[in-house]
């Protein structure tokens, strides 16, 4: 037979349901375009305020990588300094006047420089700190070169900032932080080859400074260290042993309730208030050290508990019962079958919720200040109770100061604490990663 | 109502007046049976009538919900299984259990098998744990597929496989009640009918109640069966009896396939 094969067509009612449906498909379809296009543009509008944000971070900062330094020829006279046999005398050293020989070798080289005013001036160009810069140097190497040596010295920051564009040679003089003069002996010494940018390491490797080219971030960092890692060996045990019992032994009632409710509670508490807290019990009732990493750790792992709690509890709770019902049923008691079964299966998530909790906690600044981490500090702590400051709150001081140096060094110091949460971010999704495998 | 019990083989368990109520709602009401040792028992009936929450009652696994409340008593031997003064980790000893789904630890599979005894204390040496645990894989008919594997993933077992695996867990302890709580409804035909001849072997050893959906496997495995229904126990007797000669209309009706 050729005759094509006659199929069955619905009747008029159903044709006619079937229409209906199809009528009304073209406005359900446009609007799921229409609010697939709604999220690509919330999306697309959030990863540009993140753009800018980083550029701006970024743009602001990227300079204070390098620093200005200027070559100076000078001689250091070793029989000031040193003993008779031959050894550097801290004492000497400490009492000699280290910045006066650097000004007086700078101030030799523009001998057409008499007026005191002028010569203030000059050496306004130096940084205030390169006496102490070299002082240290000498003391490190341990021996004092003899003759005339050419020293790079770190310029001070005005210059730092003319070298780096930063400072609008057009404006008019009375507003400017350089003179046209000083403008000048500048320009005369790039002329010359001897001012230079070079890696800023100090930024790295020194603590707070009151002179922005002598500033760093390693005080703050190590505070931020150290205080964190109170946070963790504080909130994590306790965090993971008060999700474990409110899992697995909590009686339900009221109390358990009241428990549970407060936990949540307490994640929404502004952290300020976590930082009064710590001033009136850590340092007002027990009396600990003020502007201590150690307090501050306890400060924060009280921020970072709820947290940390709920986290884990969810994570515990993402555990199949099936599993918790295979170890009671071979006889296992609740403790054996969290610690042996639930626990490691739940570890990436407290794992990541820890990392996130820290992540947080590094962040954070408002408690800080409450108990007194926000000090001038200009020395790297080496324990827990030294005085210390935390990375945000460093930039947080540096923000706030006058020099237009220190705007840039925080924005570096910005740089520097996102480097952190986006590396404890990542960390925590690799971990999560490498322990689901296994599951 | 009253219970059919087969002189011939000793009582190992004996349950009375058994009540089980989730919150308000009462799931068992006055449940009572008397188990044979060395037999299987199957309990059939609809789904939601309760004889998986009977069977969680033998070994308190009812206790882990926090609404659920067991009233009556069960004893086996001189042991009161829901007094208090019961501690429910030794019971569980006692009694083995085998879940609807396959539950092995995502561990290796010796971990799996050996972790019964480690937490009792059961092996004092290494090669006694290992004797053990070839042992139980032996009973549970699974040492031949993985003695050379014993090292691998549990999680990598087939599904009957990881029920087996299960069952050579459970028996690793040394109980002498197994519960299986429809072991056989997460597994295809062929792994069916394999766990069921290991049903058969095992109650040489164990007594084993089942709880099951299928009642071809009800009559193929078991000796005693029975009924429930919206909670009660309607019938309860030697399998042959109970399916082909119920004493009950609801019994009847539910095995000829009406209701179910």
């Amino acid at each position: 037979m050729n005759n094509p094969i006659e199929m069955i067509q619905p009747d008029a009612k159903t044709q006619a349901r079937f229409e209906k449906i199809a009528q009304g498909l073209k406005k359900r379809h446009a609007a799921s375009r229409r609010l697939k296009t709604y999220g690509i543009m919330a999306i697309v509008t959030a990863i540009s305020f993140l753009a800018i944000l980083l550029t701006t971070i970024i743009s602001n900062g990227y300079t204070a990588i390098q620093q200005t330094e200027l070559q100076i020829a000078l001689t250091i006279p070793a029989e000031k300094l040193q003993n008779d046999d031959g050894t550097i005398d801290p004492v000497k050293a400490r009492n000699f006047n280290w910045n006066g020989l650097i000004k007086k070798a700078f101030r030799a080289e523009f001998s057409d420089v008499t007026a005191m005013l002028d010569q203030r001036a000059l050496g306004e160009i130096l940084s205030k700190n390169a006496g102490y810069d070299l002082r240290r140097q000498i003391e490190a190497k341990g021996s004092i070169p003899v003759g005339e040596i050419k020293l790079w010295i770190k310029t001070s920051d005005d210059v730092d900032m003319l070298m780096k564009g930063r400072l609008d040679r057009n404006l008019d003089e009375s507003q400017r932080r350089l003179s046209d003069q000083q403008i000048g002996w500048i320009d005369s010494l790039v002329a010359d080859d001897r001012i230079r940018l070079v890696f800023n390491d100090t930024f790295f490797t020194a603590a707070d400074s009151r002179e922005p080219e002598s500033a760093g971030v390693l005080g703050a960092t190590v505070g931020s260290a150290m205080a964190l890692f109170v946070t963790v060996l504080l909130a994590l045990p306790l965090a993971v042993m008060t999700a474990v019992y409110l899992e697995y032994f909590a009686p339900p009632g009221r109390v358990t309730d009241f428990i549970e409710v407060n936990i949540n509670n307490l994640a929404a508490v502004p952290s300020i208030v976590f930082g009064l807290l710590g001033l009136a019990v850590f340092l007002g009732f027990f009396g600990m050290p003020r502007s201590a990493p150690l307090v501050g750790g306890m400060v924060l792992a009280l921020m970072t508990l709820p947290t940390i709690i709920i986290a884990t509890r969810a994570s515990i709770r993402a555990v199949p019962t099936s599993i918790r019902d295979a170890a009671l049923g071979l006889g296992a008691s609740r403790m054996q079958a969290a610690i042996d079964h639930i626990l490691p299966l739940a570890a990436p998530g407290i794992l990541t919720g820890t990392i996130i909790g820290i992540a947080q906690a590094l962040g954070e600044t408002a408690p800080l200040i409450m108990i007194g981490m926000v000090a001038f500090i200009v020395d790297v702590p080496a324990t827990l109770t030294d005085p210390a400051t935390a990375l945000p709150v460093q930039i947080y001081i540096w923000s706030d100061s006058a020099e237009r140096a220190f705007y840039e060094r925080s924005s570096l110091a910005i740089m520097v604490l996102l480097t952190f949460l986006i590396t404890m971010n990542i960390s925590a999704v690799l971990l999560r990663r490498k322990f689901e495998k296994k599951w | 109502m009253d219970t059919v019990v087969d002189m011939a083989k000793a009582i190992k368990i004996q349950a009375k007046d058994v009540n089980v109520f989730y919150g308000e709602k009462q799931a068992l009401n006055n449940v009572s049976i008397d188990i044979e040792d060395r037999s299987v028992t199957a309990f059939i009936g609809p789904s939601g009538c309760g004889k998986s929450t009977f069977l969680r009652c033998f070994n308190r696994m009812n206790d882990v919900i926090p609404s659920c409340r067991v009233k009556g008593s069960i004893m086996m031997g001189d042991v009161d299984v829901n007094s208090p003064q019961t501690d429910p980790v030794l019971l569980r000893a006692r009694i083995g259990m085998v879940f609807q789904k396959p539950n092995p630890f995502p561990k290796t599979i010796f971990e799996n098998v050996a972790y019964g005894p480690r937490i009792h204390g059961l092996a004092q040496s290494k090669t006694e744990l290992d004797d053990m645990v070839e042992d139980s894989l032996k009973k549970a008919g699974l040492w031949g597929e993985v003695a050379d594997r014993l090292a691998d993933q549990a999680t990598g077992l087939s599904g009957g496989q990881q029920q087996r695996l299960c069952i050579a867990r459970a028996i690793a302890v040394g109980p002498d009640v197994l519960l299986m709580d429809e072991p056989c409804s997460a597994l295809d035909p062929i792994a069916t009918s394999v766990i069921e001849e290991l049903i058969s072997e095992l109650q040489q050893r164990f007594t084993i109640l089942i709880v099951t959906h299928s009642m071809q496997q009800a009559a193929r495995v078991s000796q005693k069966t029975a009924y429930f229904h919206l909670g009660t126990l309607v019938e309860y007797g030697d399998t042959k009896d109970v399916f082909t000669l119920p004493k009950n209309e609801q019994t009847e009706a539910y095995i000829s396939g009406k209701i179910g």
